[in-house]
Order: C-alpha cells, then structure tokens, then sequence
C-alpha cells in the first residue's frame, strides 16, 4: 500500500517539480552559521523580562553581563564579563564590582557602572516574571536607590538585606535578567514611564558579540556580529535561527546541507542521522528533572515506608533504555548533574519484591488507591503508564488523570492530587534554585498559600532541613556549600516523597566543520561567539 | 432605509438600486463579521488555557501574574470586556498579539502574504489541471481516462497531507534535490529583497533579483503544488459531474444532430453554462486555502497565517486569534460576494 502511494505522489509532483531544475547549494556560507530550532516560545527580547528557553538562547549572545560563563569551559563557573573584578565587603552583604574598561555598547555609547545600576534596578522595578532572581536578595522597587549604586563611572555596589554565599548571588547575575542595557538608549524609548519596556520587546540595545537582531515570530532571528567586541569580532558574521517546527524536516535540511546545526531531533531521526557522513550528535545534559511526587496529606502516602516502596517501582533503566532513549538519564538527586554540589548516587532500582515486603511493613499489603495527575504531554503521559504498571504490581492502583497544564497545576498547586507526576527546570545556575522549592517549606499551613515550594505543594513539613537550606545558601566556602548540598540531598533522597527520576538529555545534530558551538549545558544558554567552520 | 427626508415636506426619493445592493452587502459584510467577533471572542474566554500564564509563565510570582490581569482587563465581567475590545477594533486597532508583542495587524501584514502567494499557485495549479481532466473525464466517460481521474481525486481527498508533504519533500528534495528545502527562500537568502507586497515571488521580482525569484520558485513549487493537488481533486470531480450534466441535456444533443462539431458542443455549448458553477467552486476552494492550512505550513516552515492563529489559539492569545479569523472570515465574505458578481457577469438571468 506504501509502494502504492508513494508511486502516485511521485507520479503527481514529479510533473510540476521536474519544470524547476535548480542547483542546490551544497553547503551554508562559510561566515554563516544556520540554525533550525523550535523557537516559538520568544515572547520578548527584553533581557529584563525574558524567561524562555529560546529566548535566552538570543539574549545570551546579545546582552553582557557583571559575570559570565564562559562557552569554552562551563565548569569553570562565572568568569568576569562586564565587571573585570570584584570585592565583597567584610560583613559579606556588599560587593563592589569594578567595571571592565574600553567596552561599548552597539550604539556606540561606553557601558558604565550607571549602565549596570539602570539594567538591575530596572529588573526589580519592572517586576517581570524573572524578578525574583534578583528580588530574593531583598531588593525592592523602593530600597534600590540604596541597594543597587554606581558610585561612579567605573564602581558598583549592591547591598542584599543579609549575608549570602557569594557565589549564590553571582550565579544569579549571570542569569538573562543580568543582561546589562544601553541606558541612554533605552531612556530615549522610554514610553508611559515604561523603562523601555514596550521597545526592547523588539529591539536590543546590548555590548555583547551579536547585534542588530531581527526577530520575526515563529520564523526566524537573524543577527549580526559586533566587530567591536571586547572578546574579538566572532568569526560567523551572520547568524539565523529558523523555526522550523518537525523533526524530520530539520533532519532533511541538515542532510542536504542548508543548515548546520538541528537543535530538535526526536530520537528516530537521531538514530536515522548519527551514521550520516559529515554530521556529529552531540548531547549535552540540560537542568530539567523529571519527578513524581506523593501528597503527605494522603494518609497512605504519608508512611515512610510507602514512600520507599514507590522508589523501587519505577523501571529507570527500562525506560531510559526504551522510549526515554537518548533524551533522558537517570539522576535521583533534586540538583542536576553539573550542578555545585549535584551528587550522583543511584540508590533505587526496580524492586517489586522489595517494594511488595514494604507495603506490606507499612500496614498497606490489600493495596491502596491514588490518582497521579499527568499534563498532556506524550513523554510524561508514557511514563506515567509505565509507572501505573509497575505500582500495579506492589498493589498501588493508580489512576492516571490527564489534563492541560492549566488544569494540573492549578490542582498541584491547591495540593489536591495525590501524586503529580512532571518535570522541573532551574531558574538560575546556583543549586539554591533546586533546593529552595524542593528542600524548603518555611510554612506547611494551607493557609500560607506557598504555591513557590514544591515541598509545599506536597504538604511536607520539613523545620530542619528547611533550616539546612537556608544555612547552605549563606555558606561562603565553595567546597564546605558543595558539601552542605550532597547531605541534604542524601538525606532527601531518603526520606522525601519526592522521587526525582531523570534528567534531560538535548541532543543537537551538526555539521563537522561546526566547531565550538555549545547550548550551555544545564547552566545557561546557547553561544555563538566562539563558533568557527 | 430608503427616505430622503429632509422635513422640509420634499417627495421621497428612493435611492437607486445599485445603491441598495451595495448597501446590503456592507450590512451582511459587518453582521457577518460582527457576529464571528462575538463568537471568537466568548470561545476564546472559556476555552481552559489562560493567557496570563502565556505571558508571565508558570513560575511568575502573584504580584506579576496579578499585575498581567489586570492589566488585559481581565478582571472586568466578559461583556464589559467584549466591549472594550470592540471599541478598539472599531478605531482599526486589533490591539498586541502577546506571543510576538507587536500589533496584530502588522503581523498579519506580514503571514497573510505568504498565505497568499501559496493559495494563489495552488488555486492556478488546481484550476489548470483540474478543469480539463474534469471535462477529459466527463466526455470520455467510463473510459480508462476517467478511471485515472477519478483515482487521482481519490487519492487527492484522501491521503494525508502531512504525510504526502513530509513524502515530497523527502523525494524531491532530500533525495533528487530538484526543488528547495522548507522555508520560502533558502534561509541565507532571508531579508536581501526589501519587503513590498510581503509576496517574495513580486518583490523579488521588483528588486530585479532573479537569483532570489528564482529560489523562491524552488522553494514554492512543492508546496504549491501539493495544495493544488488537493484543489485539483475537489475542482476536477466537480466540472466532470457539471458536464455529465450538460452532456445529458437535450440541447446538446440537438446540435450534435445539427453536425457541430464535438470540440464546439463541448467548449462552446457545454462548457460555457457550467462557467458560473465552476466559479462558485474555485472561489471557494482559493477562499479555504487562504485560510492557510496548517499542517502543510507547519511542514516547510511556511510562516502563513494558518500556523499564526493555530499558535496564538493554543496560547490563548486572543487579540491575534479575533485579528486572524476577522482576516479569514472577511476573505469568505468577500469572496462569496465577488462570485456573486460574477455569476450575473456570466449569467444573464441572476442580473
């Protein structure tokens, strides 16, 4: 039947297409770099209010920052971008950082400490989604005027309310939201006292080693190399983002050579590519973790042997080896890999014996009810059905409610499921993202409405290890901070109702004479700058 | 509505006709339309996806999610805010899309073309194909003729179009390389030729760019076609049963006894009192593909204005979805009139 319909289309097109002979390019322009990406998810190019994967990926390219990584080496941590050096004042709530000198924006206009103040205070005024990056260090719309200061040209100085790690707030800086605005070129577009708000939705005003960027929703973001780069002009003069929805689509254009890298292949057609003469697949491990967690307001769910048992009834391996293959690993820890103290202890393997003795200790051998609510995505949906078979077998009857993301949350969020099953992703490179909503819940009560904490979400009273979070967010030594997070993820890993499954895999086809291009890992975003061909 | 009555005891004065007619077009025109605001506009409210969340996202704080509220009205009763939104819209202003933050109708400026431009190839592709094959099959009926026709329609209605796209692309793109790639231009050709008309073929053309008209054409054609070929089918089935029909009548038969010629009872007699059927059936079938169709834009990265509004649907993104139906729906209504027109053009007795 295939041969069949196949034969007939050929026959149908191949009268009107043989009338359009044209070469086709072989490769992409050597200065140019090419490519197709889902990028859909755009709503603004205003660094300050940005908070979209795909946006990122642009912003990253366009805005300098206090501090940076660099796409070279990842594990590096922050390196000094806009700030060539900084200083933390004894009582470690003030750092002043000195600003690097020679550098301008795009316009031309040289990037000053005044430049920073406007870009920081004008995150915490504007009070966008992203603001509590940078409002948990108690800036506020009111206090910036003492918090956050230029004192002159080349000095800043921002005060948070209490001592934090350094290292937490200047992972913080390196987020989108520290994206560091051309002023003088913002407040010339300022509308309705809107700090630019309304024209950097669409334009940029940036120092970084891209400019002149032009965004045409669903379709494409092209930009253009800054010669005048403090890091040096980037080798790849042009570069187009194209949105380009389907896999297989992006696939074919990889194979004919019209593009250079695919960034959305879904694991059929990495599997169809990854023996392609001239195309590599690399992965990199992103910060998305997949999880289910257990509602302690369910009696049965409560149990700490019940809570164990769930652990031993998910198939890790069956399904990172199966329909999970390639995008996913497993990880069992709330931070993901690469993250400051992330660990990688592999305590749970499926066990339905084991599982079966612990329902059975915990008083629950005849089998419980509970209902799992999943949102409408194909992965999710997949293993929650895996998972609804494996509890099965240790007597946990699960009934899979499957809803939009509107619907589940909403339900999460008022704690009225018994188990949700879904995935989180960090807000910003410093462990504190993960362990603040996953180890932290200052207030159990309905009433405290901290929708924020996932423990919350959960009903898990937590006093001492909501106290250990918060001192390991204030620990100034790296390697005794790292230390603090591996016992408290240790610790949570045994007891939590959070069973924290995978971490995502991105997987991104290119051409071999790509060198040097990175997505960012789990900590940031894509970087052109250092890309050649 | 007809009084000219000015009070000063003149005779009414009836206005002419023409006027009338015209008249009432613009009427059903702004019912029509008005009508298919409301109706956007209540399904848009009640669908269960909230357009706060597309804009602040899942994580934003109650402040920023609450500030986002209030600030698209949306803590005003459903009526209120319909008639906010109507007011806008009667000064010309669709307001902001809040997917791509720029007014919606320069957004459409910019996907309506490209809908366009496909629609309009497709529709030739259709009518030129389709048409002969349609009258071919009608004259030689139950021939082997006829059989090819019908099982190309058939085919036509009912292979899916994304897997024939995703199939023609593979063919003669990825594996013959005769046509261009997804996308209307290759992508490093993208923003070269100024934007005119938005219609890449036209402005390419006007630029004096062959080199770009001609990729246009590479990327164009496979798409085009493929909408064609769904126009051909519904186009070639409907002049074969038109003609079987004129075919059968007496009149015809009376001038083949009268010794005309075959070629001119079929062209000159038959073909010529289907006219006004077959353009009621093309408008229609160039009105839906203008709508834009979605799984085939979605296939070569088409930006077209089917995708547009799929997307701002699934967001809730209602100033874009209201802006692109009101497009859409006008395009039906205009369309609808224009072959009214036509039909008394070509039809003595409707005048």
């Amino acid at each position: 039947m295939n041969l069949i319909k196949t034969l007939v289309a050929g026959v149908a097109l191949g009268a009107v297409a043989s009338t359009a002979v044209i070469p086709a390019f072989a490769d992409t322009p050597p200065n140019m770099l090419i490519i197709a990406n889902r990028i859909d998810d755009i709503t603004t190019l205003d660094p300050q209010e940005s908070f979209e994967f795909a946006g990122s990926d642009v912003l990253r390219n366009i805005y300098g920052r206090l501090v940076n990584f660099d796409p070279a080496d990842l594990a590096a941590g922050y390196q000094p971008d806009l700030a060539e050096s900084w200083e933390v004042s004894e009582d470690g709530k003030t750092i002043t950082f000195t600003m690097r000198d020679g550098v301008t924006f795009h316009s031309g206009n040289p990037v000053t400490a005044k430049d920073a103040e406007f870009s920081l205070r004008r995150a915490v005024t504007l009070n966008k989604t992203p603001s509590f990056i940078l409002t948990q260090f108690g800036f506020t719309p009111e206090n910036v005027g003492e918090t956050i200061v230029a004192t002159d040209d080349k000095t800043l100085t921002i005060t948070t309310d209490k001592r934090y790690a350094t290292s937490f707030v200047l992972n913080c800086l390196t987020a989108t939201i520290g994206g560091i605005v051309d002023s003088k070129t913002v407040m010339e577009n300022e509308v309705d006292g809107d700090l630019g708000n309304e024209w950097l939705k669409t334009n940029t005003a940036g120092s970084g080693p891209y400019k002149d960027v032009a965004w045409k929703a669903n379709e494409s973001v092209t930009m253009l190399a800054n010669a005048d780069y403090y890091g040096g002009a980037p080798a790849m003069a042009r570069v187009i983002v194209r949105h380009v929805q389907e896999s297989a689509t992006q696939r074919l254009l990889l194979e004919r050579g019209d593009i250079d890298v695919a960034r959305n292949l879904n694991p059929e057609d990495v599997a169809g590519i990854s023996d392609a003469e001239g195309i590599t697949v690399d992965s990199e491990l992103r910060g998305r973790l997949m999880y289910f967690s257990l509602n302690q307001k369910n009696e049965a769910l409560s149990n700490p042997k019940v809570i164990e048992a769930t652990k031993y009834l998910v198939d890790y391996e069956g399904m990172r080896d199966s329909f999970l293959k390639g995008q996913y690993t497993i990880q069992q820890a709330f931070l993901p890999q690469t993250y400051l103290g992330a660990i990688d202890d592999l305590p749970y393997s499926l066990d339905i014996e084991k599982a079966k003795a612990l329902m059975m200790e915990a008083g629950y051998g005849d089998g419980i009810e509970i209902e799992v609510g999943v949102r409408e995505a194909q992965e999710r949906i997949e293993i929650a059905q895996a998972l609804q078979n494996n509890f099965a077998q240790a007597g946990i009857k699960l009934n899979i409610t499957v809803g939009t993301a509107k619907q589940i949350l909403a339900r999460y969020r008022a704690r009225e499921l018994d188990m949700y099953l879904g995935a989180w992703g960090p807000d910003y490179p410093d462990p504190h993202t993960n362990a603040a909503t996953f180890a932290m819940n200052p207030d159990n009560s309905d009433e405290a409405g901290n929708t924020g904490f996932l423990a919350w979400r959960n009903a898990w009273d937590i006093p001492a290890m909501t106290e250990q979070t918060a001192a390991a967010v204030v620990e100034n030594d790296r390697e005794k901070r790292a230390e603090m997070y591996q016992a408290i993820q240790r610790e949570h890993q045994a007891t939590s109702p959070f069973g924290v499954m995978f971490q995502k895999i991105e997987q991104t086809a290119r051409k071999d004479n790509v060198q040097g291009f990175s997505i960012g890992a789990a900590i940031t975003a894509a970087a052109y700058w250092k890309v050649s061909k | 509505m007809a009084i000219n009555d000015t009070g000063k005891g003149r005779q009414m004065v009836p206005f002419p006709p023409v006027l009338i007619s015209i008249a009432k077009i613009v009427l059903t025109i702004l019912v029509t339309m008005l009508g298919l605001i409301f109706i956007t506009f209540i399904i848009g409210r009640i669908m269960p996806v909230d357009p706060v969340l597309s804009i602040v996202g899942e994580r934003a704080a109650k402040d920023v999610y609450d500030a986002a509220y209030i600030k698209l009205g949306l803590d005003k009763p459903l009526l209120v805010q319909f008639w906010y939104y109507l007011r806008d819209v009667l000064t010309g202003d669709f307001g902001k899309s809040l997917l791509t933050a720029r007014p919606v109708s320069e957004d459409i400026i910019r996907v309506f073309p490209a809908t366009l431009e496909l629609a309009t190839i497709g529709t030739i592709f259709g009518v030129v194909l389709g048409v002969p094959l349609g009258v071919v099959a009608a004259v030689r009926r139950g021939t082997w003729i006829d059989q090819v026709a019908r099982v190309v329609a058939l085919v036509g209605y009912s292979m899916p179009i994304f897997w024939l796209g995703l199939m023609g692309l593979l063919i003669f793109y990825g594996i013959l390389g005769w046509v261009g790639g997804p996308g209307r231009l290759d992508f490093f050709y993208d923003g070269i030729v100024p934007t005119r008309t938005g219609m890449i073929l036209i402005d390419s053309a006007i630029a004096g760019d062959m080199n770009i008209f001609w990729n246009a054409v590479s990327h164009i054609i496979l798409p085009a076609s493929l909408l064609g070929y769904y126009s051909l089918a519904y186009i070639s089935r409907m002049t074969r049963s038109f003609m079987l029909e004129q075919l059968s009548a007496e009149y015809v038969t009376t001038a083949r006894v009268k010794g005309m010629s075959e070629r001119q009872v079929i062209w000159g007699h038959a073909f010529k009192n289907i006219r006004v059927q077959l353009i009621t059936v093309i408008a229609l079938s160039y009105a839906g593909l203008l709508e834009g169709s979605v799984l085939t834009e979605i296939i070569f990265s088409w930006p077209g204005i089917g995708s547009y509004i799929t997307t701002a649907l699934l967001s809730a993104d209602m100033n874009a979805v209201i802006g692109g139906t009101v497009v859409v729906g006008l395009v039906f209504v205009l369309f609808n009139v224009l072959s009214d027109l036509l039909y008394q053009v070509f039809d003595p007795r409707a005048k």
